[in-house]
């Protein structure tokens, strides 16, 4: 089984919809993972139908049961997260501020306090209108992206490819360099970076490929947009040719990419999308790399 | 010697789980007394972070010499690890508990 | 008056529009821009100014007192992030993983974890004409974002009179370092564009920040391209739409090149005006 993980560091590359267009070229030997949990957008182009969904839980969160709590104040005085709230002797959990940390807890005299998992989010497995599997999930609003809802959907992907006898897992990956990120490298076989050739395109490039090599995951290079400034282009591949990065294609800035999204189709199978075999052949590339 | 294996199950026949943190159980042989025994781990996957030194910290109150496990620890676990002054023992990932333990025996493993 | 930017995608144009909207602003009055994306703060890369300050961001977390320590092991029971373990005969602290809350300093029958500063990260402050600019950053390999955005946000409150526009990049998303954000300040703009993605990403942006019961705008990037789904939803949301910058591919290629829009497009310096006097109109009620 081998895994490929497509990230960027920054957002708005075009990871997603690359990462949609090879879900559409790839055989049917695959299951999709979408681990970009926090403001996930593949499912728009994959028209999930939903098989199983189950609720996430993370972080913790403190529960006061108001009969018994005596009004002793100490856990307002312990709260370092101004997460409780008095008013006219009644206290009570500010739940965006809950840290979980359970300190209010430990130090209630009549244990009115008890601590709760929270419902930090959902995950799901789904068919797509590509025949192929889906595993996504839906972070909650103001929690932690620690990573560990991306850990899950890679693990949930695991397990349908064991199940259905598949060979890949495609996986569009989470942005930024944090925990989120490392959770969706760990266990790849062979990472796509997509980037653009823009100021903050190389800079969050960089910054994500030292990730990478940390890690010593092979890599190939995606440059998107790639007229739109010559000489960010030009540093782009010296540095991919200075670390090894194979370069994997080269997508002309096009309008058809949002023409496409509109319509819910991928770059791949959009009639009037110019790259169309830029793309094919970017995966084709992609599958021989990884064997 | 007491050696700890990083597990999916609780016999000799079972599998090994690559991980460290996260692993499922604990599998505890205690060559003396030959005896086996296997601690329950999957509290450890619950939190978002810290399952190394959690699972570091189980390991020291178990005493042992000796870890085998798959891919080795991460950064957090090796510090404590380190501090414990125990052997540990890599590439048993795809090995039963049984092979691992032979192949440990037979100086296959690589040191971490 | 504090303007969060915001948008629950990334590569919606926030960085764009802060630092566009901050140029623009201190041309006529005192403005800082704050660069809130601590993990990948961008702007910098945009304003180049005189570093003027620079400060080493600290939280709190324990370190181990072995001499009165009696190994007890209450501290590891005490800490639920897994940050402070007993190794053996050692009490191991993992700053990283620390979320300050004092549980086990405070409760340690020996008093042996006093809690000490851990670097965060460093927060820099510049200067370029008119335009303050304040940016922090997370060191590699920490993992918090919320403790050193708040403790940016204090410092630009002690800094900066009431009478300035303080503009915050946030970071993209809806995680815990958005709300940070968000809940300190006075009004949240949401950027978006006209495509799927964006609609989508939009809705959770908006859903996050009626959490915290804020008032918000929302300021549309590459509009002309995509559909209209956007304007509709915003519509039957009753939400405002500030501003609409157009889609043009030299927008693309000014900000590729990592260079300012207001003095160059006459269409971006224009939306800009409608927002600044939004906000004006914003001030006055």
């Amino acid at each position: 089984m081998k895994e490929i993980v497509v990230i960027s560091g920054k957002g708005g590359t075009g990871k997603t919809s690359i990462t949609a267009s090879f879900a559409y070229l790839s055989e049917k030997n695959i299951v999709i993972a979408d681990c970009d949990v926090d403001a996930a957008d593949m499912h728009l182009l994959m028209k999930p139908d939903l098989v199983r969904k189950e609720d996430f839980y993370s972080s913790l969160e403190a529960v006061i049961d108001q009969n018994t709590c005596i009004g002793c104040n100490k856990c307002f005085e312990v709260c370092r997260f101004d997460a409780i709230s008095r008013e006219n002797n009644k206290y009570d959990v500010i739940y965006l501020n809950c840290e979980g940390c359970a300190y209010c807890e430990k130090v209630c005299p009549v244990d009115a306090i008890t601590m709760k998992r929270r419902l930090d989010g959902e995950w799901y497995i789904s068919n797509t209108r590509l025949s192929k599997p889906m595993v996504h999930a839906k972070l909650g609003i103001g929690t932690e992206n620690s990573g560990k809802l991306v850990a899950t959907v890679k693990n949930i992907a695991k397990q349908v490819v064991e199940l259905y006898n598949k060979d890949y897992i495609l996986v569009d990956g989470s942005p930024g360099v944090g925990c989120p990120v490392i959770s969706s490298l760990s266990g790849a076989s062979f990472v796509v970076l997509v980037t653009e050739p823009t100021v903050s395109g190389l800079h969050d490039l960089q910054r994500v490929y030292s990730l990478i090599k940390k890690f010593g995951i092979k890599s190939g290079l995606i440059i998107n947009k790639y007229d739109l400034n010559i000489n960010k282009y030009l540093e782009i591949v010296n540095f991919a040719q200075k670390e090894g990065i194979v370069e994997i294609a080269e997508l002309p800035y096009d309008e058809t990419f949002v023409k496409a999204q509109t319509l819910g189709l991928t770059m791949a199978e959009f009639e009037d999308s110019n790259i169309k075999q830029i793309l094919s052949d970017a995966w084709n590339k992609i599958i021989k790399l990884v064997n | 010697m007491k050696i700890i294996f990083t597990t999916k199950g609780k016999t000799w026949d079972s599998e090994m789980d690559s991980r460290f943190g996260r692993t499922e159980f604990l599998v505890v042989y205690d060559e003396e007394k030959d005896e086996l025994t296997a601690i329950d781990n999957s509290a450890a996957s619950q939190d978002a972070h810290g399952a190394g030194p959690k699972t570091s910290a189980k390991i020291g109150e178990l005493g042992a010499d000796v870890l085998i496990t798959g891919n080795g620890p991460g950064g957090n676990a090796e510090k404590a690890l380190r501090s414990l002054n125990i052997q540990i023992f890599v590439g048993a990932g795809n090995m039963t508990v049984k092979q691992a333990f032979e192949a440990y025996k037979k100086q296959e493993l690589r040191k971490f | 008056m504090k303007i969060a930017i915001a948008s629950g995608k990334g590569g919606t144009g926030k960085t764009t529009l802060s630092t566009n909207l901050a140029l623009y602003l201190s041309q006529k009055q005192k403005t800082v821009l704050v660069d809130l994306d601590v993990e990948e703060p961008n702007s910098g890369l945009f304003i180049s100014g005189d570093l003027i300050e620079e400060q080493v961001k600290y939280n709190m977390v324990p370190k181990w007192e072995p001499e009165s320590c009696i190994l007890c092991g209450e501290c590891q029971d005490n800490c639920v992030f897994n940050a402070v373990v007993k190794i053996g005969s050692q009490i191991m602290v993992y700053p990283q993983l620390c979320h300050s809350c004092y549980a086990c300093s405070e409760l340690c029958p020996q008093n042996s974890l006093p809690m000490v500063p851990n670097r965060m990260g460093i927060l820099k402050y510049f200067v370029k004409n008119n335009l303050h600019f304040v940016e922090s950053k997370l060191d590699i390999g920490q993992e918090m974002a919320v403790p050193i955005i708040a403790q940016t946000i204090k410092y630009i409150e002690q800094k900066f009179e009431e009478n300035t526009y303080k503009i915050f990049d946030s970071p993209p998303g809806t995680s815990c370092p958005v709300i940070e954000v968000g809940k300190n300040s006075d009004f949240v703009i949401l950027v978006t564009e006209p495509t799927p993605f964006g609609l989508n990403d939009l809705k959770l942006a908006v859903e996050t920040i009626r959490e915290l019961d804020k008032p918000f705008g929302v300021v549309i990037n590459r509009y002309g391209v995509g559909n209209d789904d956007v304007l509709n939803y915003c519509s039957e949301q009753d939400l405002e739409i500030i501003a609409k910058i157009p889609n043009k591919r030299e927008i693309a290629e000014i900000y590729s090149r990592g260079e300012s829009l207001f003095d160059r497009i006459s269409e971006v310096k224009t939306e800009l005006e409608k927002i600044e006097n939004y906000l004006i109109k914003l001030n006055q009620q």
